[in-house]
């Protein structure tokens, strides 16, 4: 859900877009990060941990943990929670450590 | 291609912006790295007034401080603002190393002054995994930056300034706190915050802790139970508290990766929360040139990173040649702001801290 | 306790509380900061130069009784939202409280609210006689309540929302 009114806060929330959580349509908007999106959509549940396969929600919001790594448009290991959102972004849970592209 | 630089500041948060700001006015060039795409650190989300004396901006919200700060320090000529850019590696020749879009930037600055803040702290205790338990910060972040209605229902744990703060902001956004515990006898963070939530009906519970928590998949409730004078859990005493939030302000611990990586003398302290590196009255480190403000030498208040910054920047003008008799001025004005804001009770565990830093001095050789 | 639960005591509250002849005279501010931080916005807040903190930023605030005319101007402007006025004048049966606001919606002036004690317990319901902003970059809201005389002491919040129209 998102804050409609604060009583200090005003939300430039810029475009209205769409993107794909593991297939599943989502929107959002361009000044969010892909973790506020997905958080506003409910979605708190972002990965799972490689041995023991428990969910996995992020921690710090700010890029300093890497709770949240994700694969964005095919790129592993996306910090979600200080990437910003595009129109049409594939975004994945992702399987294990992830490999990067050449 | 190696660039050369004047003065390299680390971080975009209060004490960088302090920092790049003052070197600049003395008349060093400057380039401020910040790994976010925009500068303002933490005071992005900081929504409430802060408190200080007039020449810390006391009784204007963060975020509002962060906005004029930023604005000075983009609309400056001497300074250079790049955002996006995440510095990777500090190396014995003096060059750094920077990530920024997707490309291998390399600087030789001839100071540079980290400020790199810090990261939350975390907690021990059955399923603290379990999404929906989160640092106070990063929901401060979700609500306050990404305008999303964290939670419907939180526990807070931790009853220093952050939790308190957070606590308050989460009711502004409506979200229902459920209550605020604290391992500790006593709230840590300033009574006036204590006062307020209390006032809105939230209870405070010191002496309390988190047993565990349960959720099938998600977070779903926490057990509470109340800790004995020598901080053991009493059988007996647990309860059941459902919501679907629980947040963590537990402290901070400085991010200060950068001054190991460079070689600076590092210690840990407790009451500065983590390992520091020893530095001189200067702020600089034993690292010849490198110096460091604000968190990442020691937790404390955004009103003292702002000095620390200021405290700096001035410094290394001073080092540069810089306006040499007005800049040592205001280097002294700092260290006296730094003293009176540190003066009270509440400034017992930096003080301390500093005590250990200032005994550590001689074998940092600094 | 205060620094246990967040609730100050009779004890805590003796330590600011005007005379009662003081608060026959006409509303005053009360500033319920216990704590010594570093912090004194008020200070200059205050028109009448009527509060000071002695020796440094660290004590807590001190109003002079016949300096300040409760004007008001300090609740929205100290940053621990610790700052009240009371006006024990106002009737014969009720006095007037300001405290400061920060959430929404904000009361509409003649609405009924629900008023909240220091530890967030139900009081009773009272006409906002005024609602004052602090501006535009303030922020916090200043209202002023009409509360029977007993609960003037007691009455530091109110219930966000459910507000009622008319008396």
């Amino acid at each position: 859900m998102r804050i409609e009114q604060h009583p200090i806060l005003q939300f430039d929330r810029g475009e209205k877009v769409t993107f794909t959580f593991n297939g599943q349509k989502v929107e959002g908007y361009t000044s969010e990060t892909i973790a506020a999106a997905l958080h506003a959509a409910g979605i708190r549940e972002l990965g799972h941990s490689q041995n023991l396969n428990r969910p996995r929600g992020l921690f710090c919001a700010i890029g300093n943990c890497s709770s949240c790594f994700m694969t964005v448009d095919g790129e592993p290991n996306v910090r979600v929670c200080v990437t910003k959102l595009k129109d049409g972004m594939v975004v994945e849970e992702q399987e294990g450590k992830g490999v990067v592209q050449a | 291609m190696i660039r050369n630089v004047e003065v390299m500041v680390i971080g975009g948060g209060p004490a960088g912006l302090c920092a790049a700001r003052a070197a600049s006015e003395a008349g060093a060039h400057v380039l401020l790295l910040e790994r976010d795409d925009v500068p303002g650190g933490q005071l992005v989300k900081q929504t409430h007034k802060f408190f200080g004396s007039e020449r810390q901006y006391a009784g204007d919200r963060g975020i509002f401080i962060g906005q004029m700060l930023v604005k000075e320090v983009t609309e400056d000529p001497r300074i250079e603002v790049m955002t996006d850019a995440t510095v990777l590696g500090m190396y014995e020749d003096g060059v750094v190393t920077v990530l920024k879009d997707n490309q291998h930037l390399k600087f030789r600055p001839k100071k540079t002054i980290v400020c790199t803040g810090a990261a939350e702290k975390f907690l021990t205790f059955p399923n603290n995994d379990l999404p929906g338990i989160y640092g106070a910060g990063a929901v401060q972040t979700l609500m306050n930056v990404g305008g999303v209605k964290p939670a419907d229902r939180v526990v807070m744990v931790g009853a220093g300034n952050i939790g308190l703060i957070v606590s308050y902001q989460m009711l502004q956004a409506g979200v229902d706190v459920a209550c605020v515990v604290e391992a500790a006898p006593n709230i840590g963070g300033f009574l006036v915050h204590a006062a307020k939530l209390r006032r809105a009906g939230v209870p405070i519970r010191t002496g309390w802790t988190v047993k565990e928590a349960y959720g099938n998949g998600k977070l779903e409730g926490v057990i509470l139970c109340q800790l004995d004078e020598k901080w053991q859990q009493i059988p007996g005493t647990e309860v059941d508290c459902p919501c679907d939030t629980l947040c963590l302000a537990v402290g901070l611990t400085p991010l200060s990766e950068l001054c190991w990586q460079a070689g600076c003398h590092m210690e840990f302290i407790r009451e500065l929360s983590g390992h520091v590196p020893i530095t001189d009255e200067n702020l600089m480190t034993s690292v010849e040139g490198l110096y460091a403000a604000g968190d990442v030498s020691g937790i404390e208040e955004a009103s003292s990173a702002m000095v620390e910054g200021r405290l700096a920047g001035y410094a290394v003008a001073v080092s540069l040649g810089y306006d040499v008799e007005r800049a040592q001025k205001e280097v002294e004005a700092a260290r006296a702001e730094l003293v009176e804001l540190r003066s009270g009770p509440m400034g017992g565990k930096i003080r301390a801290g500093l005590v250990k830093v200032a005994e550590k001095r001689g074998e940092a050789g600094c | 306790m205060l620094i246990r639960d967040g609730i100050p005591t009779p004890e805590d509250l003796a330590t600011v509380m005007p005379s009662e002849e003081r608060l026959a005279k006409g509303p005053i501010a009360i500033t319920e900061c216990f704590q010594n931080i570093a912090c004194n916005p008020c200070v200059a807040a205050c028109p009448q130069h009527a509060i000071s903190m002695e020796p440094d930023i660290n004590a807590t605030p001190k109003v002079d009784p016949d300096a300040c005319i409760g004007c008001r101007v300090c609740v929205a402007r100290c940053p621990g939202l610790a700052i009240f006025v009371v006006d024990m004048t106002h009737s014969e049966d009720t006095a007037l409280v300001t405290l400061p606001f920060e959430f929404l919606p904000v009361p509409e002036k003649g609405q009924l609210v629900c008023g909240l004690n220091r530890e967030g317990a139900e009081q009773g319901w009272y006409p906002v006689v005024r609602a004052v902003s602090g501006g535009k970059k303030n922020m916090t809201w200043m209202l002023t309540l009409e509360v029977p005389k007993d609960k003037a002491m007691e009455v530091r919040n109110i219930k966000v929302g459910g507000y009622r129209d008319g008396r």
